[in-house]
């Protein structure tokens, strides 16, 4: 689960990692008290798990609450790449002399954990990453020992730090770093990213942007985290899907997939996509995968979710019996088709099937004895994504 | 023979006696699968009749491994004791631990595998894993043992249904051993400890790598590939429709820019003489043909 900055921010006051105040604000009214109450100048700062915020307007700076009121009236409901800003941060401004970079991220290559941190600042750090690498340190981290001051003191030493900071500045972007460590363990994060870390013209080291991003396998022995939960999603059949727990994600093409198995599903969406070369650019409509058990609950839910969509025109079911037979897949697909008609949902769409697999005969003896005018059988994965995407096309 | 797992294997179930895992604990018996005994906390001296084995449990790993010689351990723990469950089974020593456990917090995974590496005794397999199957020999974890017969070519795959897709395929030739590695940020084992396995595997004619959007694996594969790998390796990559950002499932299967997208990958394993499959069939057929001209 990625954090905003404002929740990434709670998790480092938590553990003493310094800052700046600030307060959430929802209307530009709200703004303005914050501001009356922490301060002006204030930064208004866009709420919205994406980059770029800056450079699309989502920052800006207020000299008085009435200024931070405006800014933020402009910030709330602005799109920034398809992300509509819904809050605001209202945070105190402060000079900046230096700006720095720190990171700790689980490094999927070495299956270790990784430190990054650049004494340079003022530039995009993906492009100083590419341009100048010997700018950015990458330390691994020792995973059973983890970072204590001495394991921070050699990340700051690598970052080379020592040659552009004080002493004092060395001490307390070290203090910081042991800090942000903390965080990244004892919250089950996978990263934790202070971008710009800031030097004042008083030598204080300030976290003045932070993303987090935390585990959700971990979220058991976190019970605080929930209150970072957002059911909400910008897409209202997301937004359906994630109340029923479905792994949904919501595409802009035409034809509706259900599979099991992510690897499958998402084979399966780059199939249709081939497919649907040859009849239009058809594209998949969405991803959803029902997992292992496809169980007829789920797969009416899921199919309820996909049936929905005004621009799905037909729908490939791709199912694979590994351990679920396709005997008990092919129950669930007519059972969910009979539960969908007892809600009252009419299915006027196209439903193509293939199944392979454990039991794959059987499955399909089911679907063709069993009175529906809606499901096609298809024998294999490409054929029935060219016929779905037929379909598709056909309905267009 | 077949690689990390051969019909010598002696395999014990950790968390044997729940629900899962005695489902499976009976699917690995019935597909031939030595199983010497389970592992439950508080259950010692008990014993499980499956159809076709009666099974001892231990309280301990290291009393099952004394009492049985078991040397491959397979994990269905529920995630919060995970951890603790592989640990004891580097500690006892097991050479093959396979963890089937989905929902394993990273952390828990990257100290587990720290430690693994650290003892120097012990290949972790996993977590979030189907394990892996030497069909005719052996099935470590769920993967279905009748989808395909025994053969000469090797598959190491992140995805689970994939895995599975791929066996079916190709079921008439067979297969010396299946991996699924799991598509979790870190798992023990990567396609490159299994493409230098089924590489010194004389067993093994050819390799099919199956790979998904996210992370560099399937690049640095390719490298590996390029430097030491001289068997036939056909490759498919999931994902070329995945839009940039949303996280597909797997933990593993998400991208970010131009970094580990399947386009980056399958032109990485193009450029080093793999042959990539647009899909799951014609991956299969390219690897068809590599088995029948060998004849």
């Amino acid at each position: 689960m990625d954090l905003m900055e404002y929740q990434a921010k709670q998790l480092f006051t938590a553990h003493g990692v310094p800052g700046l105040p600030g307060e959430v604000a929802v209307t530009a009214d709200e703004a303005r008290q914050i501001a009356e109450r922490i301060g002006t100048p204030v930064v208004v700062k866009a709420q919205v798990k994406t980059g770029g915020r800056g450079k699309a307007g989502g920052v800006k700076l207020a000299a008085t609450p009435e200024e931070a009121a405006e800014k933020a009236g402009a910030i709330l409901g602005m799109d920034i790449k398809g992300h509509t800003v819904h809050r605001v941060l209202v945070t105190q401004a402060t000079d900046i002399a230096t700006e720095y970079y720190v990171s700790f991220l689980v490094d999927r290559a070495n299956r270790t954990y990784l430190a990054m941190a650049s004494a340079e600042g003022g530039m995009e750090i993906e492009q100083l990453a590419v341009e100048r690498p010997e700018a950015l340190a990458r330390v691994p981290v020792d995973v059973l020992r983890g970072v204590d001051e001495q394991a921070a003191r050699q990340i700051v030493e690598q970052a080379g730090f020592a040659a552009v900071a004080s002493a004092v500045v060395v001490d307390r972007v070290v203090d910081v770093l042991v800090r942000l460590w903390q965080v990244f363990v004892e919250e089950d994060a996978t990263l934790v990213e202070v971008n710009p870390l800031v030097r004042t013209p008083d030598d204080d080291v300030l976290a003045i942007d932070g993303k987090v991003t935390l585990d959700d396998n971990a979220s058991f022995r976190h019970p605080a985290h929930e209150a970072f939960v957002d059911k909400s999603a910008d897409d209202p059949l997301e937004r359906a899907a994630k109340e029923k727990d479905l792994n949904y994600v919501k595409l802009d093409g035409e034809v509706g997939i259900i599979g099991n198995g992510a690897g499958l599903v998402m084979s399966t969406l780059d199939v249709v996509a081939y497919a649907g070369e040859e009849f239009g650019g058809v594209r998949p409509a969405n991803f959803l995968d029902i997992g292992g058990g496809a169980s007829a609950q789920v797969m009416a839910n899921g199919l309820e979710i996909i049936l929905s969509d005004p621009s799905v025109r037909s729908v490939f079911v791709n199912v694979f019996g590994g351990i679920t037979a396709c005997d008990a897949v092919a129950n669930g697909i007519i059972a969910a088709i009979e539960m969908l008609k007892a809600r009252g949902e009419t299915i006027d769409k196209p439903l193509v099937v293939r199944l392979d697999g454990n039991n794959a005969r059987e499955g399909r003896r089911i679907l063709d004895e069993t009175e529906h005018d809606v499901v096609e059988l298809v024998d294999t994965m490409d054929e029935a994504a060219r016929r779905v995407a037929e379909l598709a096309a056909q309905g267009a | 023979m077949a690689i990390f797992l051969t019909d010598s294997s002696r395999v014990i179930v950790q968390g044997m006696t729940g629900s899962e895992g005695s489902k499976h604990t009976q699917r690995m018996i019935t597909a031939g699968t030595t199983v010497v005994g389970g592992v439950t906390p508080g259950k010692a001296g008990q014993v499980v009749e499956f159809s076709g084995a009666t099974v001892p449990v231990f309280g301990t790993v290291a009393e099952a491994v004394a009492e049985t010689g078991a040397d491959v351990s397979v994990v269905f723990v529920p995630p919060r004791f995970a951890k603790a469950a592989v640990v004891e089974a580097v500690d006892a020593q097991v050479p093959l631990v396979v963890v089937i456990t989905e929902g394993i917090p990273v952390h828990d995974t990257a100290a587990f595998f720290a430690y693994a590496q650290q003892a120097g005794t012990t290949r972790v397999i996993g977590p979030n894993c189907p394990g892996l199957i030497s069909p005719g020999a052996s099935n470590a974890g769920i993967i279905p043992a009748d989808i395909t017969k025994p053969g000469r070519i090797g598959l190491v795959s992140k995805s689970g249904t994939l895995t599975y897709q791929m066996m079916y395929e190709l079921r008439d030739i067979g297969f010396s051993t299946c991996v699924g590695i799991g598509g979790d940020p870190i798992v023990g084992t990567t396609h490159i400890d299994c493409l230098q396995a089924f590489s010194d595997d004389p067993d093994t004619d050819a390799i099919v790598m199956i790979g998904e959007i996210g992370g560099d694996a399937e690049e640095r594969a390719a490298e590996y590939i390029a430097a030491h790998v001289s068997k036939p390796v056909v490759g498919y990559v999931a994902g070329f429709t995945a839009p940039e950002g949303k996280t597909m499932g797997h933990a593993g299967a998400i991208i970010s820019g131009s970094a580990g997208t399947a386009q980056a990958k399958k032109e990485a394993l193009e450029a080093v003489g793999v042959k990539v499959g647009k899909t799951p069939s014609e991956t299969a057929r390219l690897m068809r043909a590599i088995m029948l001209e060998r004849g």
